[in-house]
């Protein structure tokens, strides 16, 4: 320690400030920085399960489950993989996001001190939500990446429809994850009641979301839960994108359009509930 | 102790009028008036639940006050909180560090919130490395570090933006003396390049070394200002004798002791004799017959002051 007692660089530069304005432009993108430092921790665990989760899926549902639907001639004209390759993608952005959105902004109140410390700085509220979104969205994408990689590698997709899912998918994950955010960060105490989200809406979701079968093969009281669905309208779209699905221009508007709402909600939620907790 | 008066008066870069803080029902912080000036160390000193950590909250913009007024560097808290945060540094009770990442990237992390470029944060971190003496944590991560180490390693990323005024939540609670002596030899580099030092403490020590003035609170009213020394100066005597009688016995004893000294104080576990002479005053205390277990003779303190003021001891 005695060795290291002087130092000759002044504990205050004042050559240089600090300057609100920028942090005002860019704040946003600094969350996103601080987050991907926090990946680099758990990195190999998310390249096994980006490389290993599409594998395992397809070849067990293709394998498996497809031979036997596609013995009756696949679904919508297509065989059982294609039909349910999109919406695999799908499931897993929404998955993937929820997680992000779940552990990431409860930990950033409570375990990892990520928000309670950017309140210090001239980071804004919104400026935190919206940084942990485009960080969502930057664990999302190799997610995808590996996926579509699989989807041409099996045949399944031509490699420029494959990629169109890619924008889907993004959407799909902003959506879901405002919405899973704006709930997470009313959260104050974790009484177990996080893994609900997996367990009770991301999973019930995934399976009414004519994820693995048509939307319509359901009873009619139970369509409505695909309806207010993030997820089947992410399918659908990733469907029309992939294998050119059947939609009507009117229903690819409204696709796109009710997934920019829940974003829009969720974002508005979202930054209110950073914003009041925040404020000591 | 050392503590210079305020030479220099400057421009307040803090001033507060009639600050009020209710949360509900309960009124944290009770209309209170403070200034504090460009170059200054001013503490709050006060006892846990008094209002000084929700005033420099408030200072800090990230709690919005319910009455009065609170300007920083000449901005309203309450309406422009990332301007004025850009010119602090806040070293919060908590420390609030990302514990799982590596101590240097805790500094650049930082840094960026502050919109500086990447290369000035990171040769800024190398430098802050040094000033907090972490030069061989470098690499390590943060929840490995003791509480003295994190607590500069939180100094070190206060000062990353090249801060103003520096906000000290409570700086050396819960670290053993060493690490306190450490961390004080730092604020003191601080305060001789300048740099505007608010701190909070429930130790009269800590107040004795860093502050040039503070304020004594106590359930969220300011109770008495001025320097150190001159706090103790007319709220006190120049020595305190502290007698002990034996459980039982000090509140007897104590009613003997009238004309002794300024004034008494009985405490559950001893008396305090005030008096300019201690040792005359145990003397007195002997020549009555009184006959203590233990005595001791010392310099009086803030500790006194604040005895003085609200009847009761800072520390519980």
């Amino acid at each position: 320690m005695s060795a290291r007692l002087t130092t000759h660089a002044p504990a205050v530069d004042r050559s240089m400030a600090a300057d609100h304005r920028v942090v005002a432009r860019w704040g946003w993108w600094a969350v996103v920085e601080h987050h991907i430092h926090r990946m680099r921790r758990y990195l190999v665990t998310l390249l096994v399960t980006g490389i290993g989760s599409p594998v395992v899926y397809l070849l067990g549902l293709g394998a498996g489950l497809g031979v036997l639907v596609d013995g009756g001639s696949g679904i919508e004209g297509v065989p059982y993989l294609t039909f349910i390759a999109p919406a695999l993608v799908m499931s897993t952005v929404m998955l993937t996001s929820s997680q992000e959105n779940t552990y990431g902004v409860f930990g950033g109140f409570k375990w990892f001190n990520t928000f309670t410390a950017m309140r210090l700085t001239p980071i804004s509220p919104a400026q935190m939500a919206v940084g942990v979104q485009v960080a969502a969205l930057l664990r999302v994408v190799p997610v995808i990446a590996f996926y579509l990689a699989a989807l041409v590698l099996f045949g399944i997709a031509d490699p420029l429809r494959a990629l169109a899912l890619l924008p889907v998918g993004l959407l799909l994950s902003v959506a879901f994850g405002f919405a899973v955010m704006a709930w997470v960060a009313t959260q104050k105490d974790d009484r177990g009641q996080l893994s609900f989200i997996e367990r009770f809406v991301v999973v019930p979701l995934t399976l009414f979301s004519g994820t693995y079968f048509p939307l319509d093969t359901l009873p009619g009281y139970l369509q409505p839960i695909g309806w207010i669905s993030p997820l089947w309208h992410a399918a659908e779209l990733g469907r029309w994108a992939m294998y050119g699905h059947v939609l009507s221009a009117a229903r690819v508007a409204t696709h796109v359009g009710f997934l920019l709402l829940v974003a829009a909600v969720g974002a508005w939620s979202s930054i209110r509930t950073f914003r009041r907790r925040l404020d000591e | 102790m050392g503590c210079r008066s305020v030479a220099r008066v400057t421009e307040p870069v803090i001033t507060a009028r009639a600050l009020t803080k209710r949360y509900g029902t309960l009124t944290a912080v009770d209309g209170i008036d403070f200034e504090i000036a460009r170059g200054e160390s001013f503490g709050f000193l006060g006892p846990n639940g008094a209002g000084k950590s929700t005033t420099m909250r408030m200072i800090a913009a990230t709690s919005t006050r319910t009455d009065g007024e609170l300007t920083v560097l000449g901005l309203d808290t309450n309406r422009h909180g990332p301007e004025i945060r850009a010119q602090l540094g806040i070293v919060p009770q908590g420390d609030l560090l990302d514990e799982e990442l590596r101590v240097i990237d805790n500094l650049t992390v930082y840094g960026r919130y502050f919109g500086l470029p990447r290369s000035y944060v990171k040769q800024r971190a190398e430098e802050l490395l040094d000033f907090a003496q972490l030069r061989e944590k470098r690499t390590a991560r943060v929840d490995g570090l003791s509480g003295g180490m994190k607590r500069r390693l939180t100094i070190a990323r206060g000062l990353i933006n090249n801060p103003q005024i520096m906000l000290l939540d409570e700086p050396t609670t819960g670290l053993d003396p060493q690490a306190r002596h450490i961390l004080w030899d730092r604020l003191f580099r601080l305060k001789e390049e300048g740099v505007t030092l608010v701190v909070t403490t429930h130790f009269m020590d800590e107040a004795e070394q860093l502050c040039d003035r503070l304020v004594v609170i106590d359930k969220g009213r300011i109770v008495a200002e001025g320097s150190p020394s001159s706090l103790i100066r007319h709220y006190s005597t120049r020595e305190v004798l502290e007698v002990r009688f034996g459980s039982g016995r000090n509140a007897d004893a104590a009613a003997h002791l009238a004309g002794i000294g300024d004034r008494h104080e009985v405490l559950p576990d001893r008396v305090l004799v005030y008096a300019d002479n201690g040792e005359h005053a145990l003397q007195a205390v002997v020549e009555r017959g009184l006959d203590p277990v233990t005595s001791l003779v010392r310099r009086s303190s803030l500790e006194d002051v604040f005895l003085r003021l609200t009847g009761r001891s800072l520390i519980e």
